[in-house]
């Protein structure tokens, strides 16, 4: 279909222009290695005192450790994504191209999103990630299956992450700026993605309201997933419900903000 | 008509903080009961001094921009409602802004618009074809967008809103920034568009001889409202317009006597500056001036559009305008 080829030319688009800066991936990598590293340490120490903490083994909580570096940039946890680029046009009034162009806005921002995410995660995901395998002990799954579940978990935490980033980056239609709102995704991200601590160890009320909150679905999701710690079908339908009611908030923002709202300049 | 606007309005409302916790609102009118209809294959120069309303214009034709009031149709469609189908037949390009992929080398973009628009394969290869060939950026199809100069890039933008053949092309100050022989290619290229292919163009600019080579018909905009609308003769007499001749005697002389036709605005040294209405010729004016006086050398200056906008608005403008904005708490 002639859409798809459009989103697909979109997606690879997101690819290479992510992929042309090179010094901010070998940066990455390196930042995310060495991030790792304090972080399982850290970690080690911490299970030491409470073994079987959030139900993990230290292995586990190495793994978690790992899969959270490679997916940092690729689900953008802290912001730095498109929609950072998404905030500066609407804020500029450089938005006007991408309307009267004939393509949905948001089907063409998640497929260069998806297509950023693709190059973060094999750019500067993967190397981390394949570090913190050969240097610790780590709780990977044998089987293919697992890893093909992992696979569409992280589709759908991307999904899901996209669609976080999008409604706020919708909401400077309005501001105006997008400063407040980035320091609140940034805060937000890190801290309920998991990305301190896994969600499973916050004990109480709180963490049952962690647990639910669309966060959850960006990294504890498809590591649970990958270490086999909860059903299959579960995670899935609690990443999908998100990404659903993400995406579709995401819409109803869209065509209320293209409506009401402004073009900013001249 | 391929272009109608019908008593068409824009107001924007503006909040401003006036003290601590208190703001004011204000209604900015940035177009005013405009009306105007523009044929299919006509070539319009759209002109008006800073914030007159020329780019909110263009915003509600292109339907990215939902009129306050008034009657909107372009080919048939009414933009703001139908944003997407008139997409396919109208082409956009912003001075200021770019349609290009900033990271990406150019033959990204239009690999992207062939798709975007759907455009058949055997027509996107010949359309780039001549559009490239044409604007001469053959060599820079592989460069990133962000290490092209302004005028290439503007030049790159062009062609990223003809590959799909549109019906009209609306250009919003598309000589902005450009130099001379830069310009001169997109005049070319301009004037070419519009009388093989037939397109209908709709201009913003500063420039008037952008005005003065391209189009046949000008519209005059100020404060929101259509002022003026006919050939760009008219808005010459109308503005009672007045080209300079710059003359360089071989010495300090008084003030030429150049007859009825011209007068000395200024003189310095054997430099001497005659002004004379835009709409005669020069031709013997110079040759006056040549048979009686030792002559050195001499240009011509051509009026400046903004000077000619303000006379012709000052010469219809009798009435004091209103304010373009009117508080209304
Ligand atoms: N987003 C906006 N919010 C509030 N007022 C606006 C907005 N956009 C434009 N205006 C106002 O509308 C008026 C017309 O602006 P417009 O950009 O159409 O002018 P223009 O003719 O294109 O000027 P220029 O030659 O400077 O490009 C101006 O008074 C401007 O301040
Ligand atoms: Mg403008």
């Amino acid at each position: 279909m002639g859409a798809g080829r459009l989103y697909t030319a979109v997606a690879a688009g997101g690819f290479r222009r992510y992929a042309t800066y090179r010094a901010a991936t070998a940066a990455g990598v390196f930042t995310n290695t060495a991030f790792g590293i304090i972080l399982v340490y850290t970690y080690l120490a911490l299970w030491d005192e409470k073994p079987h903490l959030g139900g993990y083994d230290q292995a586990q909580a190495v793994t978690y450790v790992w899969l959270g570096q490679c997916l940092y940039a690729t689900l953008a946890i802290q912001g730095g994504g498109v929609e950072k680029d998404l905030m500066e046009r609407i804020r500029t009034g450089a938005i006007a191209i991408d309307l009267y162009r004939p393509a949905d806005l948001q089907l063409w921002w998640l497929a260069t999103d998806l297509g950023r995410s693709l190059f973060q995660m094999l750019g500067r995901g993967v190397i981390p990630f394949l570090v913190g395998a050969v240097f610790f002990p780590m709780a990977l799954p044998a089987d293919a299956g697992t890893w093909a579940a992992f696979l569409v978990a992280l589709f759908l935490a991307m999904l899901v992450s996209f669609g976080i980033r999008y409604l706020v980056a919708l909401s400077v239609f309005w501001l105006l700026d997008g400063m407040g709102v980035n320091q609140v995704l940034m805060v937000t991200g890190i801290f309920f993605s998991g990305m301190t601590l896994p969600l499973n160890v916050f004990p109480g009320a709180f963490g049952e309201v962690v647990r639910v909150l669309p966060w959850a679905a960006q990294l504890q999701m498809p590591a649970d997933v990958l270490m086999g710690e909860t059903g299959v079908a579960g995670a899935f339908a609690f990443q999908a419900a998100w990404a659903v009611a993400l995406l579709a908030a995401g819409r109803l923002l869209q065509s209320a903000a293209t409506r009401r709202v402004v073009v900013q300049g001249g | 008509m391929f272009i109608e606007v019908d008593g068409v309005e824009k107001v924007f409302e503006v909040r401003k903080k006036t003290g601590f916790l208190k703001r004011e609102r204000r209604q900015v009118r940035a177009v005013d009961s405009l009306s105007f209809t523009v044929a299919r294959g006509e070539m319009v120069g759209y002109i008006g001094p800073n914030g007159a309303g020329k780019s909110t214009t263009i915003k509600m034709l292109t339907g990215i921009l939902t009129p306050s009031g008034g009657r909107l149709r372009v080919a048939g469609i009414d933009p703001s409602r139908e944003r997407m189908r008139l997409a396919h037949r109208i082409g956009v390009v912003f001075g200021q802004r770019t349609t290009l992929w900033w990271d990406l080398p150019l033959i990204d973009s239009y690999r992207l618009m062939h798709r975007m628009y759907r455009i058949p394969d055997a027509r996107y290869a010949e359309n780039l074809d001549r559009l490239v060939e044409l604007l001469s950026l053959e060599s820079l199809l592989d460069v990133p967008v962000r290490q092209l100069s302004l005028g290439q890039r503007m030049r790159g933008d062009i062609v990223a809103a003809l590959l799909h053949d549109p019906d009209v092309l609306y250009l919003d100050e598309p000589t902005i920034g450009l130099d001379v022989i830069s310009k001169a290619k997109v005049r070319d290229f301009l004037r070419e568009l519009n009388t093989e292919r037939g397109t209908t163009v709709l201009l913003t600019t500063h420039d008037l001889q952008d005005i003065e080579q391209l189009c046949s018909r000008v519209m005059v905009i100020d404060h929101g409202r259509l002022m003026y609308d006919g050939p760009l003769a008219g808005l010459h007499e109308a503005g009672e317009s007045e080209r300079t001749l710059v003359v360089d005697l071989e010495r300090e002389l008084p003030p030429i006597d150049a007859g009825p036709a011209a007068r000395v605005v200024k003189v310095e040294g054997p430099r001497q500056w005659l002004a004379f209405p835009a709409s005669e010729s020069a031709a013997p004016l110079v040759a006056r001036i040549a048979a009686e006086y030792p002559l050195a050398d001499l240009s011509v200056r051509e009026p400046d559009i903004e000077a000619v906008i303000a006379k012709m608005l000052r010469s219809l403008g009798d009435t004091p305008k209103p304010p373009p904005d009117r508080a209304t708490a």
